[in-house]
């Protein structure tokens, strides 16, 4: 495909045949449409893109985008999408999975993607619930949660996506809201343009079965003054007036008010995403309601070899510096003998 | 080196070095082996190994043994008992004590047999003071004492020179068989190219080792193996693993695909993976996964976009594989999972060979799911079925299980190299840019569906794990629609037929018995049914290694026998399958379980009860 084509490529472009099949009202119809406007954006041929799931009702996104796509099997999306990237490095690896899918039966591949930083793209609903299976608590669901599983409320500690994210040593962890198409556009090119696992949580709503789960961060009324959008460089300012900012105290992180107490802006910590250190990133991206806003946005893109770099530079050295260009080489090095 | 006068001729001989697991025995053994490979012997090898890497010192169960045959004649098993037997400690004698032929060579390392060193081999008298081997040509040689003494002005220290014994042992077994010792003196040297001091005190003891076996006269007569009689050609020795992998990257090259191995270490497959990791040079990417579900979900990963992908594994991993397995098949991608398989049931035995996951391969996965099995026969046939595997798994877009197992995999052989150049191709169904092409469409033939590459223009497709329409592949709970694919998976493993060969006999084409057995158990069977036939018994071999599906011949061959009697290191699971595919026929049975291979003396017995 030619560069004037990639350019003239459109939403419509990457809108399959498909039915699209999720419960009416769900926040994963604002999701799709976001994606499917975000990669024209890209200077990326639609045949080079490759959409990995899971199982799970985020897991069905690929039947719906007009790219290559395959929906796996249950948690195991990101070795698959492993897979895919290390036999052709030059594809867009895409995986789009769930609370439970990610962070429950496929834990164990989530981290270790991370940790190796592959070169993919972790596009992580989280709406705190299983959905698919109708309505079982998940990882993520809120300590104390009643549901069909755990009728007298869950004893189960939550995971915070990003944070474990961060503990597995994370390059590039964002986060947005399913209510702002425009932000999750933003994010989506963020994490693509990053090189090494991008790992995007969605505060998606499960409109059946968990329903405003997210509404204290994402609801009209309070969504200023409960989102921080964290923007490189600039001071961490939010708020219905844009008058709060968030400032470091010892070694915690403080809500104030700018022109209260004395504080000015200039008193206001300002993002640095490249931060190798992962210490603020890691108090931003734990920063809970109603004490303080959510972190919003790109939380930490820091540069790093990613493994797919690794694995290619090996390849091209020992191939450069071989004297094997065959497999006959190899089988006729060392010790053979001949019989007459 | 020339042959000493009174050296007798043999035509075969088996060897067995056993000794503690930290004495050096598989490197003594692969020297003993290097060695008679290079002399022209055919030859036979087998590793006995515990499976803790260092069980306590001195123990029966932290023995370490390595069998070779070899001789100037046909090798196809390593033995089933040894000949000669070199045991470094008490325990290693008492583990082998009935691994020794009557009458046999027995060397020991008399230094080892102290009070302390018998009671841990559990030893209430010592062995070599009362009339235990009285039958027997033992040879007391006080091994360590005499290391030692080589080596104590060499200014290597106690631990190094403690190592070096092995090489003593060596030395004496070269003599014993009139080998030379260069090929050895040639591998210290490079293997140890940056000690001198190592290399040197080595060689020192090797050579006193020999110039001992000489000089005593515990040893009446050195023996010589001569030639054998093999085809012409260049030859290596070759381990199991070493040809499955060295396969793989031939089938890579021939399919003009890169070669991608997800993996995860597990006894005793994990070779595999060691050996495909050294290859980047031929651009062999090898993964080691966080664990086996995420090795074959890498290797389906790399097969949908586009490389020959493999995965390796034993028993238990196949077991966690298999959700993934049923992925690739209705995804109908090709992919090879290699099982070298193991003792079992669970973790099992690990480091012992077994046949017991052939229904697994065949039936291991939830709903309809058939799969292409096949099986290797002998360690460098590994490397002609890691091939056709790969054949089978990209011509006709399938996975494909190829089953070995510890015997093969571990065991080795010389193996007559391959000239890949000559080799036929192997051409992938693939979709092309422009083709009138969809998802699903089938090859009139093979019923194969083509797959496109990601990357290919204007074939962008979603594929999956739900139901698939059979035209579009688009997701569909039509239920007449789900009984046609499931036919189609079904009918299109079962077309493979048509392309594989026939099923060969060893012997008669019509008779009184025919053995049947498949994988790993090909040495012993040919060379009982070998020898029976020569003593002119009525007894033919039909040997499989396609398993699913079967030769097309296969119901012909078995009506032309009086007594069929299938054998495997299992309770009866090939035997499960013939009898579900061809009931009509009688099958008797022969099975063993208990971690070995079998013993060609106990087939001939059994099969002679069948004749007479």
């Amino acid at each position: 495909m030619s560069e004037l084509e990639v350019k003239t490529l459109t939403n419509k472009d990457f809108t399959s045949d498909q039915e699209v099949k999720w419960c009416p009202g769900c926040g994963d119809y604002a999701i799709l449409r976001s994606m499917q406007k975000a990669l024209p954006q890209l200077e990326t041929n639609k045949e080079d893109y490759v959409f990995i799931a899971g199982i799970g009702c985020s897991s069905r996104f690929p039947y719906y985008m007009n790219t290559y796509g395959f929906h796996t099997i249950h948690g195991r999306a990101p070795a698959i999408a492993t897979g895919v990237k290390l036999a052709n490095p030059k594809l867009k690896v895409w995986q789009i999975t769930g609370d439970g899918d990610a962070l429950a039966i496929g834990g164990n591949h989530f981290i270790h993607a991370i940790r190796r930083n592959i070169d993919i793209n972790i596009i992580l609903f989280n709406n705190e619930i299983y959905g698919l299976t109708k309505g079982q608590f998940s990882p993520t669901s809120q300590k104390g949660i009643k549901t069909k599983s755990n009728p007298h409320g869950t004893t189960d500690n939550p995971f915070i996506p990003v944070k474990l994210a961060l503990g597995c040593g994370s390059t590039f962890i964002s986060r947005v809201p399913d209510t702002n198409p425009k932000a999750m556009q933003a994010v989506f090119l963020a994490a693509e343009n990053h090189r090494g696992t991008s790992l995007v949580e969605i505060l998606q709503n499960c409109v059946i079965f968990n329903d405003k789960i997210h509404g204290a961060v994402t609801g009209k009324d309070v969504k200023k003054d409960m989102q921080l959008w964290l923007e490189d460089g600039k001071p961490m300012i939010f708020g219905s007036e844009m008058n709060k900012g968030i400032i470091l105290n010892g070694l915690k992180l403080e809500v104030v008010t700018i022109g209260e107490n004395g504080i000015t802006e200039e008193d206001i910590l300002v993002h640095d995403e490249k931060e190798n250190d992962i210490t603020l990133h890691m108090m931003l991206a734990t920063m809970s309601a109603p004490e303080f806003p959510v972190a919003m946005g790109v939380i930490r893109a820091v540069e790093q070899l990613t493994y797919d770099d690794g694995m290619a530079s090996q390849l091209e050295e020992n191939i450069k510096n071989t004297k094997f260009k065959t497999s006959d080489d190899l089988f006729n090095s060392g010790d053979t003998w001949v019989v007459n | 080196m020339s042959t000493k006068n009174n050296a007798v001729d043999l035509e075969k001989v088996v060897i067995k070095f056993a000794g503690d697991s930290g004495d050096g025995m598989q490197l003594t053994g692969t020297q003993f082996t290097d060695t008679s490979a290079l002399l022209g012997n055919d030859l036979a090898t087998f590793p006995d190994y515990p499976a803790e890497i260092r069980a306590p010192i001195g123990t029966v169960a932290g023995v370490s043994g390595f069998q070779v045959h070899i001789g100037n004649v046909e090798i196809n098993t390593p033995g089933d008992i040894a000949d000669v037997l070199v045991a470094m400690n008490p325990a290693a004698l008492k583990a082998n004590r009935v691994w020794i032929k009557d009458g046999g060579t027995i060397i020991v390392n008399s230094d080892s047999f102290t009070k302390k060193d018998l009671e841990k081999a559990g030893y209430q008298t010592n062995p070599l003071e009362d009339e235990t081997f009285d039958a027997y040509n033992l040879v007391q040689a006080p091994i360590t004492s005499l290391t030692r003494e080589t080596l104590k002005d060499s200014g290597l220290d106690g631990k190094s020179i403690g190592r070096s014994k092995n090489m003593f042992a060596l030395g004496m077994v070269y003599w014993m068989f009139n080998r030379p010792m260069e090929q050895t003196e040639n591998f210290l040297n490079a293997k140890f190219a940056k000690k001198p001091l190592i290399v040197e005190s080595n060689i020192k003891v090797l050579h006193a080792g020999y110039n001992f076996a000489d000089t005593i006269e515990a040893l009446p007569s050195s023996y010589t193996v001569a030639k054998a009689d093999i085809d012409k050609g260049t030859y290596r020795n070759i381990m199991g693993n070493q040809a499955t992998a060295w396969g793989f990257i031939a089938a890579a090259e021939k399919s003009g695909k890169e070669l991608f191995l997800g993996s995860y270490p597990i006894t005793p497959a994990t070779d595999i993976l060691h050996e495909l990791a050294k290859h980047k040079n031929l651009g062999v990417k090898t993964f080691q996964a966080e664990d086996e579900i995420a090795g074959i979900c890498s290797a389906i990963g790399a097969s949908f976009a586009g490389d020959l992908a493999i995965t390796t594994t034993s028993g238990p991993g196949l077991a966690l594989k298999g959700e993934a397995l049923g992925l690739a098949m209705i995804a109908e991608l090709p992919l090879v999972v290699v099982n070298v398989q193991r003792g079992g049931p669970s973790t099992g035995l690990p480091t012992k060979t077994e046949q017991s996951d052939l229904l697994q391969a065949l039936y291991g996965r939830n709903g309809e799911s058939p799969v292409v099995v096949v099986a290797a026969s002998t360690p460098s046939n590994c490397f002609d079925w890691a091939f056709e595997a790969s054949r089978l798994a990209l011509e006709h877009n399938t996975p494909v299980v190829l089953l070995t197992d510890g015997y093969l995999g571990n065991g080795a052989g010389p193996w007559k190299i391959r000239s890949v150049k000559d080799m036929p191709n192997i051409n992938p169904l693939v979709a092309t840019q422009g083709e009138d092409w969809q998802p699903y469409a089938r090859d009139v033939e093979k019923l194969a569906r083509k797959h496109a590459i990601p990357g290919t223009k204007g074939l962008e497709h979603r594929l999956g794990g739900l139901e698939k329409d059979e035209l579009t592949g688009n997701v569909s709970y039509d239920p007449d629609n789900h009984e046609v694919m499931c036919s189609l998976r079904a009918e299109k493993v079962e077309r493979v037929t048509n392309f594989i060969p026939n099923q060969e006999i060893f012997g008669d084409e019509k008779g009184d018995v025919l053995v049947v057995g498949w994988g790993g158990t090909y040495g012993s069977l040919y060379t009982a049914v070998k020898e029976l036939r020569e003593e002119g018994k009525d007894v033919s071999l039909a040997h499989f290694n396609y398993i699913n599906p079967l030769p097309k011949n296969t119901a012909e061959i078995f009506s032309n026998y009086k007594t069929i009697v299938v054998c495997e290191i299992n309770k009866g699971q090939f035997v499960s399958l013939l009898r579900m595919k061809h009931p009509e026929f009688k099958y008797e049975q022969f099975n063993h379980i208990q971690g070995l291979p079998f013993k060609t003396t106990e087939l001939k017995e059994h099969f002679n009860t069948l004749l007479s």
